[in-house]
Formats: C-alpha cells, sequence, structure tokens
C-alpha cells in the first residue's frame, strides 16, 4: 500500500486541477454570487472565497473533503470497534 | 423549528439539515454494500430537499468522494480492495468518462439529449438486471445438478462464466491480480474500464452501478472484491468530479460535509453487512436497486412522451427512489444487526468453553 500512496497523489493532482481548470471553460453562461449580507463568521469567508473566484474555493473543496472523510471515517471506526466484532477477517464465499 | 434549518452559503437556501444527515446515512448504508456511489438516488433527493439542480449534482459528487473514501478504508482492512487493478482501471475510466462527455456535448448540438440519454440508461439498466438475474438462475440450476449428482460445489463458483473466455485473451502484459485471484491481459482491464467510463461520461453518473457489474461478470473478480475495488474508482472519480463542478461554482461544501456526518456511520455499516452477506445476496438486492432505479427512469420517460401526466409521474419515480434506498437499506440495517448478535453470541459462547475447559 505505501509505495502505491505517492503515485495516487500525483495521479490525483494531475487528474483534478488540470481537467478542473480545462472543463469550467464553457460554463460561464451562468454567473452565480453568495450573498455574504445574511452570513457571519466561517460562513461568510466561505461565502467571499466563493465570490472571489472559483480555483481557491475548488481547492479548498478537494482537500477539505477527503479529509472530513478520513477524520469521520476514524471516528467511526472507534464506534465501530467497541461492537465486538471481528473487522478484519471475513470468509469470502458467493454463496 | 429555526434550528431544523441551516442556511446554505453559496445557494443562499434554508435546507432541513436533518434530511442531509438521514440521506447520507440511507445512502452510506447503500453505498458501502453495494459499492457504488448511488447518484441516482442522492440527487433526486437533494432536489427534494430544495437544491437546485446543478447544486444538486455538484454537492452529491462531492459527498460521493468522502462517503467512498471512509468505505474504502473499512473494506481495505477486510482484505477486499485490489488496488493494483484500481490503478490500472483509473486511466481507462477518465479517459472513457471524457469520451462519453465530449459524445454528451455533440449530442446536446444535435438535440434531442434527454430522450437519448435516458433510453441508453434504461437499455443498460434492463441489460444488468438481466445479467443479475441470469446468473442467479444458472447458478441455482449448478447447485441443483451438484445436488443430484453428489458433489460439492465451489463456494466461489458463479452462474454466467463470460470472465473465464475473456481471460483467454492473451495480449502482453499478461497480469496477476493477486486480491482478486485473476491472471489476465492488462488491456481487458483498462477495456472495460474505459468502456464503464464512457457510459459514465454519457449518463453523467459515477459508475458504480456499471463498473460493479462488469467487475463481476467480465473480469471475474469475487462480490466482495468487487464492492471495495469499485469504491475505491468512485473515490478517485468522485475527487475528480468534485474538483470539476466546485471549480464551476456549483458545489455545496455546508451540504456534503453535513450528508458525511450521516454517510461515516452508514458507510461504516454497509461495509460490514458485506460480511454478514454471501455474495450471491449482494448480487441480488443489486439486482434489486437496477430494478428500481430503472423504474424511476421510465416514469421520467412518460413524463416526456405524456406530458398531461407528467405531475403523477414524477411523483411516482420519487416515490420509487426513495422506497427503494429505504426499503434496501432497512434490509442491509437488519442484515448487520443480526449478523453483530450472532457473532457476538458465538464469541460469548467460544469464551465460556474456554473458560469451562480451562
Amino acid at each position: 500500500m505505501p509505495k502505491y500512496s505517492s503515485r495516487l497523489l500525483g495521479l490525483i493532482t494531475v487528474l483534478l486541477i488540470f481537467p478542473a481548470q480545462l472543463l469550467a471553460e464553457d460554463d460561464s453562461m451562468l454567473v452565480l454570487v453568495s450573498d455574504t449580507r445574511r452570513l457571519k463568521g466561517l460562513e461568510a469567508w466561505w461565502g467571499n472565497m466563493y465570490n472571489e473566484g472559483h480555483l481557491a474555493f475548488a481547492l479548498a473543496t478537494v482537500v477539505a473533503v477527503p479529509l472530513a472523510g478520513v477524520i469521520l471515517g476514524m471516528l467511526a471506526d472507534v464506534v465501530m470497534s467497541r461492537l465486538g466484532i471481528d473487522l478484519k477477517n471475513r470468509a469470502l464465499a458467493e454463496h | 423549528m429555526d434550528w431544523l434549518h441551516a442556511l446554505m452559503p453559496i445557494a443562499g437556501i434554508p435546507i432541513f439539515w436533518p434530511g442531509l444527515v438521514i440521506l447520507g446515512f440511507g445512502v452510506g448504508i447503500i453505498g458501502g454494500f453495494f459499492g457504488m456511489g448511488g447518484a441516482w438516488m442522492v440527487t433526486p433527493a437533494l432536489n427534494i430537499l430544495g437544491f437546485p439542480m446543478a447544486f444538486a449534482i455538484g454537492t452529491d459528487v462531492t459527498h460521493m468522494a468522502g462517503k467512498s473514501l471512509i468505505s474504502t478504508m473499512r473494506h481495505s482492512k477486510f482484505g477486499n480492495v485490489d488496488y493494483r487493478l484500481g490503478f490500472i482501471m483509473v486511466f481507462g475510466t477518465i479517459g472513457g468518462f471524457e469520451a462519453g462527455a465530449q459524445m454528451i456535448m455533440w449530442l446536446e448540438r444535435i438535440g434531442q439529449i434527454n430522450l437519448v440519454v435516458r433510453w441508453i440508461y434504461v437499455v443498460l439498466l434492463t441489460l444488468i438486471a438481466w445479467m443479475v438475474f441470469a446468473d442467479v438462475a444458472k447458478r441455482k440450476r449448478k447447485e441443483r445438478e451438484a445436488l443430484t449428482s453428489g458433489t460439492k460445489l465451489d463456494p466461489l463458483a458463479t452462474g454466467l462464466e463470460w470472465h473465464k473466455r475473456l481471460h483467454k485473451i492473451n495480449i502482453p502484459p499478461m497480469i496477476n491480480f493477486k486480491v482478486s485471484g485473476i491472471r489476465c491481459s492488462a488491456w481487458l482491464p483498462i477495456s472495460i474500464s474505459f468502456l464503464t467510463g464512457w457510459l459514465s461520461g454519457i449518463l453523467g453518473i459515477g459508475g458504480g452501478l456499471v463498473r460493479m457489474p462488469a467487475l463481476i461478470y467480465l473480469l471475474g473478480i469475487p462480490t466482495h472484491i468487487a464492492v471495495g475495488t469499485d469504491l475505491f474508482e468512485v473515490a478517485i472519480s468522485g475527487l475528480y468530479g468534485a474538483a470539476t463542478y466546485s471549480y464551476k461554482g456549483r458545489v455545496e461544501l455546508v451540504a456534503a460535509l453535513i450528508m458525511l456526518c450521516g454517510a461515516a456511520v452508514g458507510a461504516q455499516i454497509g461495509t460490514v453487512a458485506t460480511k454478514y452477506v454471501k455474495g450471491y445476496g449482494i448480487r441480488i438486492f443489486f439486482g434489486l436497486a437496477v430494478v428500481g432505479c430503472e423504474l424511476s427512469i421510465i416514469m421520467k420517460l412518460l413524463s416526456g412522451i405524456f406530458p398531461t401526466v407528467r405531475p403523477i409521474t414524477d411523483q411516482a419515480a420519487t416515490v420509487i427512489v426513495l422506497g427503494a434506498v429505504s426499503a434496501i437499506s432497512l434490509y442491509i440495517l437488519v442484515a448487520f444487526l443480526k449478523g453483530v448478535r450472532d457473532e457476538r453470541a458465538q464469541l460469548r459462547s467460544e469464551k465460556a468453553q474456554a473458560a469451562h475447559a480451562g
């Protein structure tokens, strides 16, 4: 697994950043703006980031989602490990 | 009851947040169990909760990346993820997806895009459902024959065995996939992933619905490993989708994160439930999910053909999707609870026997 992690990181960077910029070119028909007048604190910051440009917004999203997934997955792992079942082995059978 | 509604900072609309948690939980269970992202379930549900369609798709794809990552981590611990196969397939998937997306743009230029896409969807889902149930019937026939002849059927034996012919294709490089237990030409998974990626690009879906049966029936890998490996693919294509849609400004990250809270628990339950259900149990319920998805699309097609019945068919499509999600996640939840109860009882009895013997 560790030898694959560096390849995965490189692959994700290429796959995510480069095509995202190419594909975004044809989406200029509709411009949406976040109404930050109703927002406060972190939400207002997030809305302003969206309004100022989508690149930083996209990068923050791409970082935040897997990070949240890993953290929440680990927390759920802790809960599951308290069930007292074997979480590392399973029998492989089709029927 | 204002506290039950959260203001979405980008879309600027208040959303019933417990609905997002429940939705995340339900599709987390189904995704972890079947190895699919579940765009066909989440997008209409988000639309019902109040998201405009463009935000519904982008937010769904974004939450899918995180949810599939959680399921992949858990499946990986069970040894259900073939990373070598997953990495090889990524290239075909991305290439195929882009080819499909280009074809969609061409279809858009000549018109009738929605009709063409929905008909392709119906034909494809009919084929998948037929494959699943034909395979189940053939496997049952094999079992009856084995019983009659007094022999024992291999626990990994399957009904349809198209993969055996495909494995005979001898175009170098030939690769051993140890986790999946197969040896085939590298071009086979690349071609299959290109084809499934192309279909995903045309249909605008994550691809699990197409890739999972392709991994089983065309590559011939065991169901549990197909589920885990497919989730790995969904996580990567979900991240790609998250990047694309967020760059276009069509992602509501707050909603995706709220959904992830429910999905984190649901994905663990769905994944662990695969431990207590045999491969064919997963295949049969996958077939039923495909039928549910197909029925909802047929309703949408009827809306287009007969505009006067649109209010009824649109409602029916929603009821079918939400009904299928609820029924299947309930089945998986019950399988999980029953499995945990039985395993704990067995462990307790083993401990008691050991103490008694000691």
